[in-house]
């Protein structure tokens, strides 16, 4: 089944979607084990392992293995997983069955989340279900080879699925204290991924206020994207908008909002409690807005009874991957060895008046372009904006010098001193726009 | 030598001041200064030394008063150390007893504290101290000294402070370049507080804060040993920059309106109130607005306090603080800031006194002077212990001799 299909049963079923959230090998296990049950109560549980970690409580409960080696795994060997899943693929098939929506949840990067992942991902495609995967990335201490092999699961399983979630551990390193023991760290990871996964939870059941097309969910998802960066923050109170955008640029997830300048698209949901306020939306929005100029910004916003006080954000910005980058230059090399696809110029000549005259009389040689360059001076010729390419990093802006009126005085050549992201070294009073008349 | 050993000099090199006090320590630990010597600072900001040569150049101008005073030479000092950089945590070690009898030796102690150290700092960091907090023996909790006493299982917690290493070796480097031996490193914070507490507030629970020129360095005290240690790099020098900003005066002359008219707190009857400058000649300069000088004042002092409350509220101390705050440092001496610390941190404030010194005794019980007492203080605690582990060694060398092992 091909996932373009637009006829996907989700969009019509609107509150009574059957969701499934399935956990795939130990880590997977550990994780969806975890959830709150209570909050997930609309959604059944089913978990795939191919060794003898089990859930706790009763729940569907797979265990692929084959006989010699009776429930112990697959050492590590992504191989052995994926011909084990191969095998039980109808078994496979039957627990995804049921289900409008499902949510696949794994660590990549052992024999069992490598391996069963894509496979239990197409299995749940077959079905016709919205497949969506929550993965985390092995930490860089945990070895070359795991990375290698949860990076070449990474890209089956995005061929395989609708989506897929993915949080490199590495990442969250900066979260953890410096004494912070072993097993907190991937208690960490686990809280991480389960808060995007709540996100898109939130997204799919509370319809709201300001829906967003499910559609626009999985194009964010799928797109050709290579990295999405999520975050989900939380805040309660007066000022829990406030506390919410403040929070923001921390979110190390986020790469300190780098992660939302860069990103081609955004998808922003809002949830709170019966209070929640246009000006908040608009709040949060305004900001959220602003730190992503060149995004297409989706929004939503929902209300639901048991969020009381609370307010939560849950941002997933999606950053066009290296490998799109390379397929762009090619076609556009590709476009300068065959002339007929420019039709820019031709219909440049076509209408001439719209050239403009040359500034000098001298006209000097053209110049060698690269493959980009050229582009660029083949769509401002065409008269059309110049649309710097997304994928190729940061956007170079013309920066102009910062129009200092705020000097540090004596403080203004030595460290400054940043205290949750504010310059203390400024006057406190101008920080906090207190007027001295 | 005898006498070498017995002076202690305590050096601070602070953003305002340099400061070296030179403490005599009797037979019975305890100690008298006997000298001071003071330097304007010109080479430090934030704490942190940015000019070396001028800064050993105000350093040389202390050291040679304090010499003159005292009539000593000297030739070590516990140097005072602070800066953003710098951070505490507590941690904890473990150390499994070996010894066939399972007595809990003098080594077994060091080792544990040795695997409490053995943590990952940030790169570059270096382990500043180390404070003993409780060791546990078999899991029994609040064991002070467990030298002697019988148990398979030693651990202990430990709060380490730790800074960069090479923003700590500048100072280092001045004062050795003076050819003065540097006896130990002492964070600032540390050292005013063992100026000011008696043993009574430290087992009460008591929060110390150094307001100095260039950060803020603060300490909290409970159950008599250290919990938790921070610095922020926000002091006076900030205040002085708000109102060169704010009144748009030059720095000079903010530092002066703040000497002359600060305060701790807005006050409705200044608002509105005008007050011309004169220059040298006294001909009037330019006329600044009090309500400005005290707002902008009022609301920088205001944030120190409460990012300090922000910090401790992290770290679940503020219900422990039941001898209250003790302010230090030149900071303290702002008009009513003991009241605005009070309303900020919703506890009793007091100015500090340094309660443990004898001799010059009147002109050096200043809050400024805190620091560099308690850096004295340091030295004759370290010296006592020095004194009493090797006199325990002697009598054991002794005993090892007559009894054959």
């Amino acid at each position: 089944m091909n996932a373009e299909t637009p006829s996907t049963p989700p969009e019509t079923t609107g509150n009574k979607l059957r969701v499934k959230i399935i956990g795939v090998g130990t880590a997977g296990t550990i994780m969806v084990d975890q959830l709150n049950r209570e909050e997930f109560a609309a959604a059944s549980f089913a978990f795939v392992n191919t060794d003898a970690t089990a859930p706790s409580g009763p729940t569907k409960h797979l265990l692929l293995e084959t006989a010699p080696v009776r429930g112990l795994g697959t050492g590590g060997d992504p191989e052995r997983g994926r011909r084990l899943a191969e095998e039980n693929f109808s078994a496979l098939k039957f627990i995804c069955a049921e289900a409008d929506v499902i949510f696949l949840v794994s660590g990549l990067g052992g024999g069992a989340g490598s391996g069963v992942m894509p496979v239990i991902a197409r299995a749940a495609r077959e079905t016709g279900a919205l497949v969506m995967a929550f993965v985390t990335l092995p930490f860089d201490c945990e070895g070359n080879r795991r990375q290698q092999q949860a990076r070449l699961a990474l890209e089956d399983l995005q061929e395989a699925s609708d989506g897929v979630l993915c949080l490199p551990n590495q990442k969250a390193i900066s979260l953890l204290a410096a004494n912070c023991s072993f097993s907190d760290a991937f208690r960490t990871t686990t809280r991480l991924l389960t808060e995007g996964l709540r996100g898109i939870w939130r997204l799919l059941m509370y319809r709201g206020l300001l829906e967003i097309p499910f559609a626009d969910l999985r194009a964010v998802l799928r797109e050709r994207q290579r990295e999405c960066a999520f975050a989900t923050l939380e805040a309660s109170g007066l000022d829990r908008a406030r506390d919410i955008l403040a929070a923001l640029p921390l979110h190390p997830l986020l790469e300190g909002g780098r992660a939302l300048e860069e990103a081609a698209t955004v998808l922003v949901s809002l949830c709170g409690g019966a209070n929640l306020t246009m000006a908040e939306v608009n709040q949060v929005m305004q900001d959220v807005n602003g730190r992503c100029a060149r995004a297409r910004v989706i929004v939503g916003a929902a209300q639901d009874e048991q969020f009381g006080d609370r307010l939560a954000l849950t941002i997933i910005a999606a950053k066009p991957g290296r490998d799109e980058q390379l397929k762009g230059e090619e076609s556009v090399s590709r476009a300068e060895t065959e002339p007929a696809t420019a039709p820019e110029f031709s219909s440049e000549f076509l209408h001439p008046t719209e050239i403009e005259r040359p500034k000098t009389r001298v006209v000097p040689p053209s110049p060698t372009l690269t493959a980009t360059q050229r582009e660029e001076l083949i769509t401002k010729q065409a008269g059309k904006v110049v649309r710097t390419r997304k994928n190729s990093g940061p956007r170079m802006r013309q920066t102009t010098l910062p129009l200092d009126i705020v000097t540090k005085g004596r403080f203004d050549k030595s460290e400054p001193t940043i205290h949750k992201g504010e310059d203390l070294d400024l006057p406190t009073y101008i920080r906090r726009g207190i007027a001295l008349n | 030598m005898f006498d070498s050993s017995s002076i202690i000099v305590g050096l601070e090199i602070g953003t305002s001041k340099v400061c070296a006090v030179v403490g005599e320590v009797n037979d019975d630990g305890a100690f008298n200064i006997v000298g001071v010597g003071q330097c304007r600072s010109r080479g430090v900001r934030k704490g942190e030394i940015i000019d070396a040569r001028t800064a050993e150049e105000d350093v040389r101008h202390a050291i040679v008063e304090a010499e003159q005073m005292a009539d000593v030479e000297i030739r070590s000092v516990y140097l005072g150390v602070t800066g953003g950089h710098i951070r505490g945590f507590n941690n904890r070690g473990m150390h499994p007893v070996v010894s066939a009898d399972r007595e809990i030796t003098e080594e077994d102690v060091l080792d544990v504290v040795k695997n409490a150290k053995a943590i990952n700092l940030p790169q570059d960091h270096t382990v500043l101290h180390a404070v003993r907090q409780h060791f546990f023996v078999d899991g029994q909790d609040g064991v002070k000294d467990p030298v002697g006493m019988l148990g398979a299982r030693l651990e202990v917690d430990v709060h380490v402070v730790h800074g960069h290493l090479n923003r700590l070796q500048n100072a280092i480097r001045v004062v050795k370049g003076m050819q003065l031996e540097v006896e130990e490193v002492v964070f600032n914070g540390l050292a005013a507080s063992l100026s000011v507490l008696t043993p009574a507030q430290k087992e009460l629970g008591a929060l110390v804060i150094d307001l100095g020129a260039g950060t803020t360095n603060y300490v909290v005290y409970s159950g008599g040993v250290i919990k938790h240690t921070g610095v922020l790099a926000v002091g006076g020098d900030h205040v002085t920059n708000d109102l060169a900003f704010g009144l748009k005066v030059p720095q000079g002359r903010a530092e002066q309106l703040k000497l002359e008219h600060g305060h701790a707190f807005m006050d409705e009857t200044v608002a509105g109130k005008k007050m011309s400058l004169k220059g040298e000649l006294g001909l009037p300069l330019n006329t600044i607005n009090l309500g400005h000088l005290r707002r902008i004042m009022a609301l920088r002092l205001e944030e120190i306090f409460q990012l300090i409350a922000q910090d401790l509220e992290h770290t679940d101390l503020l219900e422990y603080l039941r001898a209250g705050v003790f302010l230090v440092g030149g900071g303290s001496r702002i008009p009513e800031i003991a009241r605005l610390a009070e309303q900020t941190l919703q506890m009793p404030v007091t100015i500090g006194k340094t309660t443990c010194v004898s001799g010059l005794k009147s002109a050096l019980d200043q809050p400024e002077f805190a620091t560099a007492i308690g850096l004295v203080r340091f030295g004759s605690l370290k010296h006592r212990r020095q004194e009493k582990s090797s006199l325990v060694k002697n009598i054991k060398h002794v005993f090892g001799r007559l009894l054959p092992r």
